[in-house]
């Protein structure tokens, strides 16, 4: 990593662990950002789906100890804090979702921990997990699985198949699709209504993960930037170290605030589905 | 940070972790969550129950202290006018039986006078007859003057 350019560098911290079919040398991990792009779409983020799915694993560990030991005694410290956020879910859920449906409140749960915990490895200085890995012999390790789009698209897209699974399962398919067509304008401007709210529908799956990965990904370049100028000298570094500090505290606010909106916008879609105009 | 196969591998995580989440998680805490709730209403119903309870033995103490209280003034009311009762009792069956003893004996009293009188008669009678014999000098015949001698004693 010595004989780096800026650009090297960021591009580096930017790329993923992929592994894939390479046209030329098969199944391997890419080396290089071209080798990754040529394995086109039949390739994996080793190192997106190790993070999240670790981090996924140990929210639900984490969770089931205290569902374990959950009793209607009196709470231990641990337990009182895992209660603290299911009540905080759980009232989110009640004020915000007016049908019935148990599985929103464990979808919630879920995104809102999950994407919690993977944003907070956004706090993790840059350099650390990377160049570890780099030591072993892994060319590439981007920890923030909330950076990679196939993350947060997939958890949206999985939202967005439960919005159009309970639309149609409330509504009924006819339901659903004069929802789509017969509104705002008159029936006969069906044409434009089927236009206007498509657009609406599909928006709703991109904005809602283009929203976290744009503001996580933003973050990270910016923890990068930061981490450009340790190579400055002693005062650059010194000024890196605050800016990083100062970054991280704002940062703390972004990590939360982002999660909270996923969740809270996928109980809303949720909502949509299942209510009648 | 091309579009892959890891859309697809998030997805299934997501659905699995939500899968595990809606049966081994939500459930028993919101269970645990809901009984706490219960138990704490309950014990609170039970504390306010309680208090109640309290305040109602409070009240029929203090009745049952009042009543208490009336009873034995009433006792000692009672206590008092028998004692009083008792002593007047005392004092007037003391009076009929000093008056019975005292009639006694004046009774005795007299009847002592009455004999000390028989006695003296007899030796007033003889003390006459031997100083009648004397002045006489001789013998009176005690059985011919007998019944003078009786009308004489009976006037003694």
């Amino acid at each position: 990593m010595a004989a780096q350019t800026s650009t090297e560098y960021i591009q580096h911290h930017l790329q993923n662990l992929v592994l894939g079919f390479h046209p030329e040398n098969g199944l391997g991990i890419a080396h290089s950002a071209a080798e990754a792009r040529a394995m086109g779409f039949w390739a994996i983020h080793l190192d997106t789906m190790l993070w999240s799915m670790g981090l996924g694993a140990l929210f639900l560990w984490v969770f089931r100890k205290a569902a374990i030991k959950a009793t209607s005694g009196v709470p231990t410290p641990f337990l009182n804090f895992i209660e603290w956020v299911i009540e905080f879910i759980d009232d989110n859920v009640r004020g915000t979702f007016t049908g019935k449906n148990d599985l929103v409140a464990p979808i919630a749960l879920t995104l809102f921990v999950w994407i919690l915990l993977m944003n907070t490895m956004d706090l993790v200085p840059v350099d650390w997990i990377p160049h570890l890995a780099y030591l072993l012999g892994v060319p590439y390790m981007k920890i923030v699985a909330t950076t990679d789009p196939n993350a947060t698209f997939g958890m949206s897209l999985a939202v967005f198949a439960l919005t159009i699974y309970y639309s149609i399962k409330v509504k009924g398919a006819k339901g659903f699709f004069g929802e789509l067509a017969f509104q705002p304008f008159p029936k006969f401007l069906f044409p434009i209504n089927l236009f206007l709210e498509g657009i609406s529908l599909l928006s709703k799956p991109v904005s809602l993960s283009l929203r976290l990965f744009g503001n996580l990904y933003a973050g990270e370049m910016i923890f990068i930037l930061i981490a450009l100028l340790y190579s400055g000298g002693f005062w650059w570094g010194l000024m890196g170290g605050a800016l990083q500090w100062g970054w991280a505290v704002f940062h703390l606010l972004i990590v939360t605030l982002q999660a909270f909106i996923f969740m809270i916008l996928t109980i809303v879609y949720l909502d949509m589905a299942h209510s009648h105009h | 940070m091309n579009i892959n196969l890891t859309l697809i591998g998030q997805s299934i995580a997501f659905a699995v972790f939500v899968w595990f989440c809606l049966k081994y998680i939500w459930p028993p805490i919101l269970t645990a969550l809901e009984a706490r709730r219960t138990r704490i209403a309950d014990g609170l119903a039970a504390a306010e129950r309680g208090l109640r309870a309290k305040e109602e033995a409070q009240v029929q103490i203090d009745e049952d202290l009042e009543a208490a209280k009336t009873q034995a003034r009433e006792i000692i009311a009672n206590a008092q006018r028998r004692a009083d009762e008792i002593v007047e009792e005392a004092k007037s069956d003391a009076r009929v039986e000093g008056d019975k003893l005292l009639d006694a004996a004046k009774a005795e009293i007299d009847q002592q006078i009455h004999q000390a009188r028989e006695a003296l008669r007899g030796e007033v009678v003889s003390l006459a007859l031997s100083g009648a014999e004397q002045v006489l000098m001789r013998e009176v015949d005690a059985t011919a003057h007998d019944e003078a001698l009786g009308k004489l004693a009976a006037q003694l």
